[in-house]
């Protein structure tokens, strides 16, 4: 069976802008760069051959398309409520991520790039760059903010392990935000022979559009799946968000169908009525960084303001600006959940079903089980649980070893 | 020239007095409040006493992506020592009331959009500023600016990079007034040893589509090289080398190393 979605083409839009959102604020010496990617991106995105490529690389080396998994015992802590995940963390390399590397990876290689750089948070994109880098045999350097880097020290470990550079950056907040303005300079520097492979839906155009063309597959297998296995459209679907393209990869096939709400989950941190949190669309306003007019966390003179999250790939002060405008128009609904909400549904599907989630992927699973409670147990919640949590068996144990004293956790 | 309407551009003005009298002009950067907004002043003024031109002043910025080591660690010092957005304006109001050079905002767009492109136009009117220099608003993405800078008659100073097609360098010389900023290398910036080719061909490509004021920066440190610019470009700018000497040497050195590069401006 299969259900068409109503024409009201919100899938359509193609930048540069979302409504006021997205667009191009960026020093002059990158704009041959990106008019060099526009380009190219648009011959390949018309050339069957780039699509069948991909494909082929998803099939035999993402290990796409991924399956769905319904956890009934952990869905008894939401409400009785049918939940859904869509395993990305079983793709190769541990998350979404892949999907988005692969696709710019074949689009360096076309405009003869022999240089990846990245930015990288939880290191999944940086994991993932650096395996693309390995597997196309160009030369990759990832840009992680010193605080990353020591949070999530495994992942540097693996960037080395195949062939990249690991470059901690120690200059503003020492994290996400700063690592892409250092990939952004090392690209000005060296925009001859590198591709700046930006690893989420923000940046200047084409980023955001290119990005979420390539993650878009998620919600395209996961809502054939849906129906195939309920035989309806999903009710809601839930999505961690930072800087947004695991939530615009699952959401986008949905964005026509306007009986399915689509919920993204920002980091809380601390709470949102503190300082410390990353709920860039709960708290921020309208602003230009890092090449796109989007909602970011700002003062009043428009400096950026530091992001707090237990989850380094949600700690980022901005959001993708497709997002920001599909909370402006009302489509997509953007709630804060904290730290501590997350580890506690973290646990949860650990301990009910036996996935081990990235502690993002945990901030998408704390909100279903919010929504579940209030949607009631007719309800079908789609989620994407964007990555495994291997990366974080250190923060989670330290976490819980401090909240339950080294018992029950 | 879409500004062609407006007041006489006081920076224009200023690099064509250098051409009649010296080589070219001496534009000096130094960003606002670094180390204390009083010292920021001491040393805008004692540049301009010292032979410099034309001043940029670097609004602090939380995520200078065009900035190499020095500038990002100067523009950090001055936000953790509570720079305001305000602030700026006081700076150009006191140098501009002790000497008479044309200055210069240089700043990332989102503190302007934040403060309102209008207001902030206003308010840099208001202080005696002559226009803003926009490291990351190109022409194609900065109608609002073109239309605020029309309607005040402030300077605005596109850059012009060595990969821009000509039809973008044309963009940034129709729609520049003041000058065009030439890039003179792939990078960020910070003091370099040598300056390539590209800078010289770079101008040669801004006058085929009709600059009549080209100044170039980025890794300019030394009397030398600005003599050497000085004989294709209208004008030489220096931003790293300066803040330097200001963090080592306070206001004299700054004020010593003025000089010795505004000797690099001698026919
Ligand atoms: C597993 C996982 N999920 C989510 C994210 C957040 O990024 P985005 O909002 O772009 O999906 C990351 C980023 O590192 C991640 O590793």
């Amino acid at each position: 069976m299969t259900i068409e979605a109503t024409p009201t083409h919100l899938r359509d839009e193609q930048g540069p802008f979302f409504g006021e959102f997205g667009g191009r604020f960026m020093p002059e010496s990158l704009i041959a760069a990106l008019d060099e990617l526009s380009a190219a991106y648009d011959v390949a995105k018309a050339d069957p051959e780039f699509h069948r490529e991909l494909a082929e690389l998803h099939r035999t080396y993402t290990g796409r398309p991924s399956i769905i998994t319904e956890v009934p015992r952990f869905a008894e802590h939401a409400g009785g409520a049918r939940i859904l995940l869509k395993r990305e963390d079983l793709n190769h390399t541990g998350s979404h991520k892949i999907c988005n590397v692969l696709g710019q990876a074949l689009i360096a290689k076309r405009i003869g790039k022999t240089r990846l750089i990245a930015e990288t948070g939880a290191g999944q994109h940086g994991v993932a760059t650096a395996t693309a880098a390995a597997l196309f045999g160009m030369e990759c350097v990832v840009y992680m903010g010193e605080v990353d880097t020591e949070r999530q020290a495994l992942n540097v470990a693996r960037m080395r392990l195949l062939g990249a550079t690991v470059i901690p950056v120690t200059t503003g907040t020492r994290t996400l935000k700063d690592a892409l303005n250092e990939a952004f300079r090392d690209w000005v520097a060296n925009v001859e022979n590198t591709h700046y492979l930006l690893g989420t839906v923000a940046g200047p155009h084409p980023f955001p559009v290119m990005v979420r063309d390539f993650v878009k597959v998620i919600g395209e297998e996961a809502r054939q799946q849906v129906i195939d296995l309920t035989g309806s459209l999903p009710d809601a679907v839930v999505a961690c968000v930072g800087g947004g393209s695991n939530a615009i990869g699952i959401f986008h096939a949905f964005l026509d169908d306007p009986d399915v709400a689509l919920h993204g989950f920002e980091a809380g941190g601390d709470g949102v009525d503190t300082l410390r949190h990353a709920a860039s669309i709960t708290m921020g306003r309208p602003g230009v960084l890092h090449g796109s007019r989007s909602i970011m966390l700002q003062d009043e003179d428009g400096q950026t303001i530091d992001s707090h999250s237990i989850s380094a790939g949600l700690d980022y002060p901005g959001v993708g600006p497709e997002h920001a405008w599909l909370a402006s128009i009302g489509r997509a609904t953007y709630t804060p959940v904290t730290d501590a909400a997350a580890m506690q549904a973290f646990r949860l599907l650990c301990q009910t079903e036996g996935i081990i989630p990235a502690i993002e992927s945990a901030h998408a699973l704390a909100g279903a089980i919010e929504l579940g409670r209030t949607l009631g147990e007719k309800a079908t919640i789609l989620v994407n649980l964007s990555g495994r949590g291997d990366k974080d068996v250190e923060t989670a144990g330290a976490y819980f070893g401090v909240l339950d004293a080294g018992a029950g956790a | 020239m879409t500004g062609a309407s407006v007041a006489p551009s006081p920076v224009a003005s200023a690099i064509e007095a250098s051409r009649q009298s010296r080589a070219g002009a001496l534009i000096g950067y130094l960003p606002v409040g670094f180390p204390t907004l009083d010292d920021s002043v001491d040393a805008a003024v004692a540049l301009v006493e010292n032979g410099v031109d034309v001043l940029e002043l670097g609004i602090p910025y939380s995520d200078p992506v065009m900035d190499g080591p020095v500038i990002q660690k100067a523009t950090q010092a001055s936000l953790d020592g509570g720079f305001r957005l305000r602030d700026a304006f006081t700076a150009v109001e006191r140098i501009r009331a002790r000497v008479d050079a044309p200055v210069l905002l240089m700043t990332y767009w989102n503190p302007v959009v934040q403060y309102g492109v209008g207001r902030f136009a206003d308010d840099l009117v208001s202080a005696g500023g002559a226009g803003l220099i926009t490291p990351d608003l190109t022409v194609d993405s900065g109608a609002v600016w073109l239309a605020e800078s029309d309607r005040t008659g402030l300077d605005r100073v596109f850059l012009a990079a060595p990969t821009s097609t000509d039809e973008r360098l044309r963009l940034a010389v129709e729609n520049s007034r003041g000058f065009v900023y030439t890039v003179s290398t792939m990078g960020t910036t910070g003091a370099r040893a040598e300056l390539g080719a590209a800078a010289e061909t770079l101008v040669g490509r801004l006058r085929s589509v009709g600059s009549v004021s080209a100044c170039v920066g980025i890794g300019v440190s030394t009397p030398e090289q600005i003599a050497e610019i000085l004989g294709y470009a209208d004008g030489a700018i220096v931003g790293s080398a300066l803040v330097r000497a200001l963090a080592d040497d306070g206001v004299p050195g700054v004020a010593r190393l003025a000089a010795r590069l505004a000797s690099g401006t001698a026919r």
